[in-house]
């Protein structure tokens, strides 16, 4: 017989893809053997991640004082963590690292979006409510269509998605279109999060992905939308199982469906797969892609907002937008707006990633700066090199040079020096960087992923790879540098959407504040710096 | 897929399964890409052959299927290779060390990105994200995602499909 009355001990290990993809399941599979030869109960659940990345896999043991944390465990710690007394939360092993809130990465941070993300089972319907999951979604049912619209305007949420339009605008303009009773309008979810760097909408998605129903359930209810679609990329098959099992947990528990909540309300949902195109990121191309066609990028005008998918007006929101909804209800747009600052209202997840330290998540108020994120969260370089160049906003974004790293992290500071902030990525590169090479890679990258509909960015991104690989041969260098800057100038202004458009960014950044791995020096590579 | 099988019967199964799932998609607005992804996913691939019978079922012409396949990256047209490896090649993963991960698996299967090894067994494939960029650099591994990836460790993974495939 076992120890009677022996409450039943509870662990957390996480079931993201990230922490899978260095050993959770195996870490996880370890702890309940143990358990199990030492006769003792465990609750083992696997919950999303803390994003704290460089400690994955992180266990974590709920004791009397909360939540206590030992990473990066590996399978072949666990026993050792065992007779360390790691169901005690014991201090008595390197791994230990104390109460998890209180790690100074976390402690810092001001966590709205992402909650309860790695706190809760992201598949218990128990657990969300529990942490004030659909008081959003309550609250919402009592409100009109325009209360629930100005209560997003008031919030000052813009899209997280990169373009940082402010969302209760987009919303209203929906809402607005003369309703003929049978006009079938969407609310469609763009997670097709392509941009290197980026994994916040997969590590909400994995990790709480109710709080993305919620949020899309209010917009339905907001703009009168009855249908949604979430757009999920294809390079993640885990994001697809969780995303899919709470859908279907959504609809047997009524939140989904023709009568939501008892409301007579309806809103139906559902997850539609990419098929590894970069372009469908582009919220037009996006549209095509759910309508079965190529990802083709549409000419605008029209807004999606007036004729979106099928024709319909539609609702184009990143997972961190309408994952910020829930919070925006539950706790009052008022809350929300007084973090942040200037036009940059409420908390910017960022993904540190690349050559890190201590990589992952960290969702802050708009305003710390790059140099911050640098020290205070990365702690430096995984190589224990100088950080050379960062670029941040996806592959899109500028490579941004120490002398930038002052720069806060809000859309128009970084719009000021030609940068921008777009989904909230930070990558980090050491001293080994070559940056011709990046830039290289910037126009291969434009070419592989074009959709061929306009031509600067079609021929533009081709001629632009070939035009770097000569001028890093030096063949010819500065006629074809001059013919580099003309390139990015049609790209720029000629492209229809922001692929080709915003190519150059990359290009010329990493050209005009590292000219010396171009082989010339600034003068020599000349050019007024994009602003 | 089996070689063993007669030809006929084979086309017969096919044909077979393609009906039930164009069955299963018909009513669905935007049924293309959805009716493509479920036929890869239980045939491996979506052989030129079969465009005719998905366009007339989803009453679409033979070029817009072809165009919808030819477009995403993820649809292939010839078999699989037994393994499928994808190495990521964005930023992120560059700022850890890809770049050698790159020349590391092209140079012990003797083939370049989009090809498959001589001896028929793995494909390998340039990836642009797996959303895994903080514990960079990343690989799949026949769907598994691996994370901080040394040389070492790509080495290793390697190392087993070889011994999986010499069973």
């Amino acid at each position: 017989m076992s120890v009677a009355a022996a409450a039943t001990v509870k662990l957390y290990v996480p079931g993201d893809a990230s922490a899978l993809s260095v050993g959770a399941d195996a870490v996880a599979a370890a702890i309940v053997m143990q358990a199990a030869n030492r006769d003792i109960a465990i609750q083992l659940v696997r919950n999303g991640t803390r994003g704290m990345s460089w400690l994955e896999p992180l266990v974590e043991v709920e004791t009397a004082a909360g939540r206590v944390a030992y990473g990066p465990v590996e399978e072949a710690d666990v026993a050792e963590l065992f007779a360390a007394g790691l169901l005690q939360g014991g201090s008595d092993h390197p791994l230990y690292l104390g109460s998890t809130a209180a790690i100074p990465f976390f402690k810092a941070q001001q966590r709205l979006t992402f909650a309860r993300c790695g706190l809760i089972d992201p598949l218990s319907l128990d657990d969300y409510q529990h942490h004030e999951g659909f008081a959003g979604l309550t609250r919402a049912l009592n409100m009109s269509q325009q209360q629930i619209v100005d209560e997003v305007k008031t919030s000052g949420l813009r899209g997280r998605g990169g373009a940082a339009f402010p969302t209760g605008i987009k919303w209203q303009t929906v809402l607005d279109v003369a309703g003929k009773k049978s006009q079938q309008k969407y609310i469609v979810c763009n997670a097709d999060e392509g941009d290197s760097g980026t994994f916040a909408d997969r590590m909400l998605m994995e990790g709480d992905p109710f709080t993305l129903i919620e949020g899309m359930i209010i917009a339905g209810l907001g703009v009168d939308a009855t249908q949604g679609y979430i757009y999920l990329r294809s390079e993640y098959p885990h994001a697809q199982r969780i995303l899919q099992a709470a859908i279907d947990k959504a609809y047997a528990a009524g939140y989904l469906g023709s009568n939501i909540c008892g409301s007579d309300k309806c809103f139906e949902l559902e997850l539609r797969m990419g098929a590894g195109a970069y372009i469908c990121g582009e919220e037009t191309s996006m549209l095509e892609s759910l309508e079965g066609k190529r990802g083709m990028v549409r000419f605008k005008p029209p807004l999606p907002a007036l004729e979106g998918l099928f024709g319909q007006p539609t609702v184009v929101n990143n997972v961190i937008s309408l994952a910020t909804v829930p919070v925006i209800f539950s706790k009052g747009a008022d809350h929300y707006k007084n973090f942040g600052q200037g036009k940059s209202r409420g908390t910017l997840t960022i993904q540190l990633a690349g050559n890190v330290k201590h990589g992952g998540l960290l969702e802050l108020a708009f305003g710390v700066s790059l140099c911050e994120l640098l020290e205070k969260y990365a702690a430096g370089t995984c190589t224990g090199k100088p950080v050379r160049s960062v670029q941040v906003g996806g592959p899109l974004g500028a490579y941004l040079p120490a002398s930038q790293w002052h720069t806060p992290l809000d859309y128009e500071a970084f719009a000021a020096i030609g940068a921008m902030l777009g989904h909230g990525g930070v990558v980090v590169f050491d001293d080994s960087v070559d940056m011709a090479q990046q830039a290289q890679f910037a126009m291969q990258f434009c070419a592989i992923e074009s959709c061929g509909k306009c031509t600067p960015c079609r021929i533009g991104a081709v001629r632009g790879a070939e035009t770097l690989a000569k001028i890093r041969r030096n063949e010819d260098r500065e006629a074809n540098l001059i013919l580099l800057e003309d390139l990015c100038d049609t790209m720029t202004e000629g492209s229809l959407c922001a692929l080709g458009g915003l190519t150059p960014n990359p290009v010329r950044s990493a050209l005009h504040h590292f000219p010396q791995d171009f082989g010339g020096d600034a003068a020599q590579v000349g050019g007024t710096p994009h602003a | 897929m089996t070689m063993s099988q007669t030809r006929a019967t084979h086309d017969v199964d096919l044909q077979q399964t393609i009906q039930q799932l164009i069955q299963q998609h018909c009513e669905q607005p935007g049924a293309l890409l959805p009716l493509l992804l479920d036929v890869q996913a239980q045939l491996g691939f979506v052989a030129p052959e079969w465009v005719a019978t998905i366009a007339d079922g989803l009453n679409l012409s033979r070029a817009e299927v072809h165009g919808v396949i030819s477009f995403y990256h993820h649809i292939k047209t010839t078999a699989p290779a037994r393994h499928h490896v994808q190495i990521c090649r964005a930023e992120a993963c560059q700022s850890m060390g890809a770049r050698q991960l790159e020349t590391l698996a092209q140079q012990r299967l003797g083939i370049d990105f989009n090809e498959i090894s001589a001896d028929g067994e793995v494909e390998l494939e340039p990836v642009y994200c797996l959303g895994n960029c903080a514990c960079a650099p990343s690989v799949t591994v026949d769907g598994v995602l691996h994370g901080r990836v040394s040389e070492q460790k790509l080495a290793g993974l390697f190392d087993i499909i070889a011994a999986g495939s010499e069973r």
